[in-house]
């Protein structure tokens, strides 16, 4: 699939079965579904590798145990079901089933955010990152694309520990080229261009659609920087610090909750440690609703053309 | 072993160590740790393939204490058994403690899986069992829950999962009691008919005084035999068993004893003399 800049297109949660299937020769893991593997596309791996498979049903508390419990056994296990119950309603088997004994457990998250479209609020996960992040020890990892997803699916099976992979429904524009993620770490954020007059940062999904803010800011005399940031945590403090100094403002750019997710662990970063004019563009602290994906986007104000407004908004504040 | 008089030897003394941590700790649960000592002693002193040496041994048994808040128990068997000293059950729930208010897989030598949550120990026991299907391994894990534990959802979520399963390399304990902390089981939320209900739910299973060795015994035997389907065995049991005032009393569910208790219970345990 392409876009209409003729970029390759492609839904992090078919590049994340896809990337199962692909290691599964390379790694000894199991994965575990909640009857969604053919949209979470676990059904990829499945195919390969059914003696590694487990369907645990609509359960999702008992699949998270269930990690916990193979994990304890010393085999890393990849848990998929949408997001909204992997953080939602399994959240206690997750804190206290996997993260405290710190147990090798990648939950795999997809029809994460607003971007589910048709299926309305009950589906659309804006809250996860925040749950997620503020277990201790639990890495939060967002990518933005199929090729940052594949090298996310590898760094968790190279992690010892509890991860969180946020993945999406909607197909996608591929950013990165593969060689471009040879280093691809938790804690290592991405810059996709540079500028000195704001710093956007962003994950997910809208990573893309900062990066067409950037250009049309750039086409108005604006020099906007756009950082990529595929963990949230750690979050690459020591790039965003960087940039903060040298730009002065900062946009905080996801398909989440302003509370709480990349806005709020930039904020706290950045109160502390640089202290810079600051907006996020998110979701406003309410539920979302149904409609095409792209056109709930729209309505919850996540397009290009909002992060733009939200930077000049921001820069002349900065004037004042 | 199956030596009926050495297994009532040790569990008199895992009963004194709990009311001794306990005490000491002016904190914690003995109501449901003295209810399943005879458990935990067959299973630590007979049943289970495990040992500290054999730690990395992966065919060594697991045991899932579902029911967490009855860490005391499980502390003194660990520590009988040789997985840690003698001195940390003295230090249980205080501050830089090994011996955590619940069992800790990662701080705790022997503890297979964290636990306190109630109902989330037995998906657990069931991922355990699964792995041992998935990689032809043969040990057994035995998993021990409450009988008002059973009534958080998710533990039907995994006795679906392990009838579905065939997982019959796992063997699951219910600590029937009776009582939980508001009150009996009947009248809070009452879960039973638990042997009928784990039948219904794909288990073979077996009703005993759980305080009886012949009879866990027996239904150890009966698990180790059955293929094809997991095992349950519905123990019934007596709250705070061994120490006369704490029988049958749902107030000692999670409360410490004072001075005078303390002493009139361990004066109690050394006669072994209190019965139900």
């Amino acid at each position: 699939m392409k876009t209409e800049k003729g970029l390759e297109k492609q839904a992090t949660r078919d590049a994340y079965g896809q990337a199962l299937a692909d290691l599964s020769s390379e790694f000894d893991f199991v994965v575990l579904d909640a009857d969604l593997s053919k949209s979470t596309k676990t059904a990829t791996f499945q195919k390969v590798c059914p003696a590694r498979f487990v369907n645990c049903g609509i359960a999702e508390t008992n699949m998270m145990g269930i990690a916990a419990g193979i994990a304890s056994t010393g085999r890393p296990v990849f848990a998929s079901t949408f997001a909204m119950f992997a953080a939602g309603r399994a959240y206690d088997a997750v804190r206290n089933g996997i993260a405290y004994p710190h147990l090798n457990v990648k939950i795999a998250a997809t029809h994460a955010g607003l971007s589910v479209g048709e299926d309305g609020a009950t589906h659309q996960c804006i809250e996860d990152i925040a749950l997620m992040r503020v277990i201790p020890g639990m890495v939060v990892c967002c990518p933005a694309d199929g090729p940052s997803t594949t090298a996310a699916v590898r760094a968790a099976l190279q992690y010892d520990g509890p991860v969180y992979l946020r993945l999406g429904r909607l197909a996608v524009p591929t950013l990165y080229e593969p060689d471009q993620l040879a280093d691809f770490t938790f804690g290592k954020g991405y810059v996709l261009r540079e500028g000195a007059d704001v710093c956007i940062v962003a994950t997910g999904l809208m990573t893309a659609r900062a990066l067409d803010a950037a250009q049309s800011l750039w086409a108005g005399g604006v020099r906007a920087a756009v950082l990529d940031m595929p963990s949230i945590k750690p979050l690459d403090e020591k790039l965003l610090l960087s940039f903060a100094q040298k730009t002065g403002a900062v946009v905080t750019v996801e398909e989440h909750s302003v509370l709480g997710g990349l806005g709020g662990a930039v904020a706290e970063f950045l109160g502390e440690h640089c202290p810079v004019p600051m907006r996020r563009v998110g979701v406003r602290d309410v539920f979302g609703s149904s409609g095409k994906a792209a056109d709930v986007l729209s309505t919850y104000h996540l397009t290009a053309q909002d992060i733009e407004r939200t930077v000049l908004e921001l820069l002349e504040q900065k004037k004042k | 072993m199956r030596d009926v008089a050495t297994l009532q030897r040790i569990a008199r003394e895992l009963r004194m160590d709990i009311v001794e941590m306990i005490y000491r700790a002016a904190s914690g649960h003995p109501g449901g740790s003295l209810s399943i000592v005879e458990l935990l002693t067959t299973l630590y002193f007979d049943e289970m393939k495990q040992s500290p040496e054999n730690r990395d041994d992966p065919e060594r048994d697991r045991f899932v204490l579902s029911k967490g808040h009855s860490a005391p128990a499980l502390y003194a068997a660990l520590c009988k058994a040789g997985y840690f000293k003698r001195e940390e059950l003295w230090c249980l729930r205080q501050i830089g403690a090994m011996l955590q208010g619940h069992p800790d897989r990662k701080g705790t030598p022997g503890v297979d899986a964290s636990t306190g949550s109630l109902g989330l120990g037995i998906s657990a026991a069931c991922g355990m069992a699964k792995a041992a299907k998935i990689y032809q391994n043969h040990y057994r894990v035995y998993a021990l829950l409450g009988d008002g534990e059973m009534e958080e959802g998710s533990v039907w979520e995994a006795l679906m999962f392990a009838a579905h399963y065939g997982l019959d390399n796992l063997c699951v304990m219910v600590d029937a009691n009776g009582l939980q902390i508001d009150g009996p089981v009947r009248k809070v939320m009452n879960v039973e008919p638990i042997d009928k209900k784990l039948q219904a739910f794909g288990f073979e299973t077996i009703c005993i005084d759980g305080h009886d060795f012949p009879s866990i015994f027996k239904a150890f035997d009966l698990a180790r035999q059955t293929k094809g389907a997991p095992f349950a065995i519905v123990a019934r049991t007596v709250k705070g068993k061994g120490v006369s005032f704490m029988e049958n009393d749902a107030s000692w569910h999670g409360s410490a004893p004072n001075t005078q208790q303390y002493e009139q219970a361990m004066a109690e345990l050394r006669k072994g003399d209190a019965q139900s």
